[in-house]
């Protein structure tokens, strides 16, 4: 992401709102998964997006990302309402946005390197081999060998993968990052590991990271807020802490597990020296 | 509402200071790459670059300009960064930190290497397909002395959608190729005189020959690639690493019903052709040589034998095994990824047809010998 000259480090309660969502209405025949959904994501933070199975945060996400478009409501993202763009707008507002898939979304048939290259070759007239270098640099800022960089996706094990994923992401320098549950199936090295990632690459950047998680962990030591989906609204929204203090049905049972709690617990030893919690 | 993105552009002011400004990110870099080279290029003792009047710059910009700035370092001069916004300060180190960072090639192979190469998985190849056979056979001994394990439901089910459903265009294609057959005939019998001849041709021709090799091509590019694919996407999908956890052999369970079921339907889709064929030959004698159906139906009964349809239908049955047994067995060689499945299935058809056609002249040969 381009790094405004004249802007605050983080996400203040004043910075504005990169995503917009009003009174969102999605529904699959007649299974309902939306019903007046809003939201709002504020320039610079990290917002997690939380819920039960099948609540809809999959579905929310690819709305966001313009590949699903929902039946009612409205989404401005990045100050663009992205339910009436013509074609050309879309493809240019999509450069501004990167995208971690769960599974990672990397061609098969090209090598990692080409993967993440593949962004810059389509948007740019860089030299092939800038574009090389570059993608050999945001390869190893993903915490990746080179030697990753010669591999097919095939070759790669899970966290690998995301992490591959996350340099392609990358690539364009978003403004705006979507992560799609980017510790779900690692081993907890691996998800710590990955934490580590955000965390630095949003420093780094200083971009707004908008990330679909099951992973309390996660949620304690990185986002900044956190919403809650449940019957097809967001039923809580806050930082973590103000979370756990609130009393609706589903976020009790959301965080009420015995691993909602090892994690609290954790989470409040380690004091929060680097995750800052809001009021 | 998108942002203005001035372009990225440089002014030197004096002598190696050089000003710049505009947003350097990936948008509006275009061309300006050109401009940047005259930093490098600076031949002044202390190169000052000033990024006091940057709108944005990312990654990109940073790198480039790291690139030049590495340039005068190693022609041993200095550079000074003046008036930095403080937040790209991150960025900029960690660039120069990484600048250097290897960019690794794939090892590249002589064209002798590449042709050993695909000699020995050509070679190997074929063993494998052998192999494949061999477990099939062994599969079909296992499950044929226990006919309760035979799968009939999946059996009925390839019999109606590799045969029952292939009956409009094996059909269409037969009556096609009898009109053919009979009208190259035609002009070439009628010369000499011999145009009741033409039931001969039609008839040979169709039922030992065309018949069975057209079906079976058909079939191929149709069922032979089918399978691969559904075996292919199912390799990729660790659907058939999950079927051996429980103790179901995808052998038993994916590929015997395939071949019996084509080992059926090939020889009836045959017999279909057949008569469509030979009806497409008897149309055209009509209209090209006045032979009457009645006429033509008569000489076909008494001078074409029974030996002729049994040598096609039995040629089908052979054909139909190695249809399905290769569209299987390219099915399971898939590794990784969706290209794989498409290469896959190619190399099923093209590998069946192939198969099938120098089967097909060994067949003859072998009836001449004989005498058939
Ligand atoms: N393409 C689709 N067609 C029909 N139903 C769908 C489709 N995609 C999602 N759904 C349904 O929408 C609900 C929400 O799905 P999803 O967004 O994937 O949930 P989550 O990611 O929160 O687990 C689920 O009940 C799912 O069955
Ligand atoms: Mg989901």
């Amino acid at each position: 992401m381009p790094i405004a000259t004249e802007q605050g480090n983080t996400a203040e309660k004043k910075n504005p709102a990169v995503i917009e969502v009003r009174q969102l209405g999605t529904r699959f025949g007649s299974h309902v998964v939306h019903a007046d959904l809003d939201l709002d994501v504020r320039q610079g933070e990290i917002y997690a997006i939380v819920g039960g199975s099948g609540s809809g945060k999959s579905t929310l996400l690819r709305e966001m990302i313009m590949l699903h478009r929902p039946d009612s409501g409205s989404i401005r993202i990045l100050n663009t309402d992205i339910l009436e763009l013509a074609k050309a707008e879309a493809q240019a507002l999509r450069q501004r946005w990167g995208v971690m898939f769960q599974h990672g979304g990397l061609f098969g048939t090209l090598n990692v390197r080409d993967n993440v290259g593949l962004p810059l070759r389509e948007h740019t007239d860089l030299a092939d081999e800038v574009i090389d270098e570059l993608a050999a640099w945001k390869i190893s800022l993903s915490g990746l060998a080179p030697e990753v960089g010669l591999q097919f996706p095939t070759e790669l094990s899970g966290g690998m993968l995301k992490r591959a994923s996350m340099a392609r992401a990358l690539a364009l320098d978003p403004e705006l990052l979507f992560l799609d549950e980017p510790t779900a199936g690692l081993d907890p090295a691996g998800a710590s590991g990955i934490d580590a990632l955000v965390r630095s690459l949003h420093e780094l950047y200083q971009s707004t990271i908008v990330i679909i998680t099951h992973d309390l962990d996660f949620l304690w030591q990185v986002t900044d807020r956190v919403a809650v989906l449940g019957e097809g609204k967001v039923v809580g929204v806050g930082a973590m802490a103000e979370l756990v203090e609130m009393d609706h049905p589903v976020i009790r049972q959301y965080f009420d597990g015995p691993r909602g709690r090892a994690a609290q617990a954790q989470a409040q030893t380690e004091s929060g020296e680097h995750h800052h919690i809001r009021g | 509402m998108l942002p203005m993105l001035s372009p990225a552009d440089i002014s030197q002011p004096q002598d190696g200071l050089f000003v710049l400004s505009g947003c350097w990110t990936v948008h509006t870099l275009a061309g300006a790459d050109q401009k940047i080279a005259a930093i490098g290029n600076s031949e002044a003792v202390e190169v000052v670059i000033d990024g006091s009047q940057l709108a944005t710059i990312d990654s990109l910009g940073v790198w480039l300009l790291q690139q030049q700035c590495k340039k005068i370092r190693t022609a041993g001069r200095s550079v000074r960064l003046l008036d930095w916004p403080v937040n790209s300060q991150k960025l900029l180190d960690i660039v120069e930190n990484q600048i250097d960072i290897p960019v690794l090639r794939a090892a590249h192979r002589s064209f002798l290497e590449k042709i050993g190469r695909n000699a020995e998985a050509g070679w190997q190849g074929m063993f494998a397909l052998l192999s494949f056979i061999g477990e099939c056979v062994l599969a079909l001994v296992r499950i044929g002395l226990r006919p309760n394990r035979w799968r009939w439901q999946q059996v009925f089910k390839y019999i109606e959608i590799s045969g029952f459903d292939a009956l409009p265009i094996v059909g269409l294609t037969a009556f096609l190729l009898g009109i053919v057959v009979a009208y190259q005939g035609a002009d070439q019998l009628r010369l000499y005189g011999a145009s009741i001849f033409v039931v001969d041709l039609v008839g040979y021709a169709m039922l030992r020959e065309f018949s069975p090799l057209i079906t079976a091509i058909i079939i191929a590019g149709r069922s032979g690639s089918a399978y691969a694919a559904q075996i292919g996407t199912m390799v990729i999908t660790e659907e058939i690493d999950g079927m051996r956890t429980i103790g179901i052999e995808p052998v038993e369970f994916l590929v015997l019903p395939k071949i019996i079921a084509l080992m059926v339907a090939l020889p009836l889709l045959t017999v279909f052709a057949d008569l469509t064929g030979v009806f497409g030959g008897m149309f055209m004698a009509r209209s090209q040589l006045d032979i009457s159906y009645h006429e033509f139906l008569a000489r076909f009964g008494s001078k074409i034998g029974l030996s002729a349809l049994l040598i096609g239908v039995g040629k089908a049955v052979v054909f139909a095994a190695i249809i399905a047994i290769v569209g299987c067995y390219q099915g399971f060689r898939t590794k990784g990824n969706a290209d794989s499945v498409g290469r896959q299935t190619t190399r099923s058809v093209v590998q069946s047809i192939f198969i099938v056609i120098i089967l097909d002249s060994g067949f003859s040969v072998i009836f001449s010998i004989l005498g058939i």
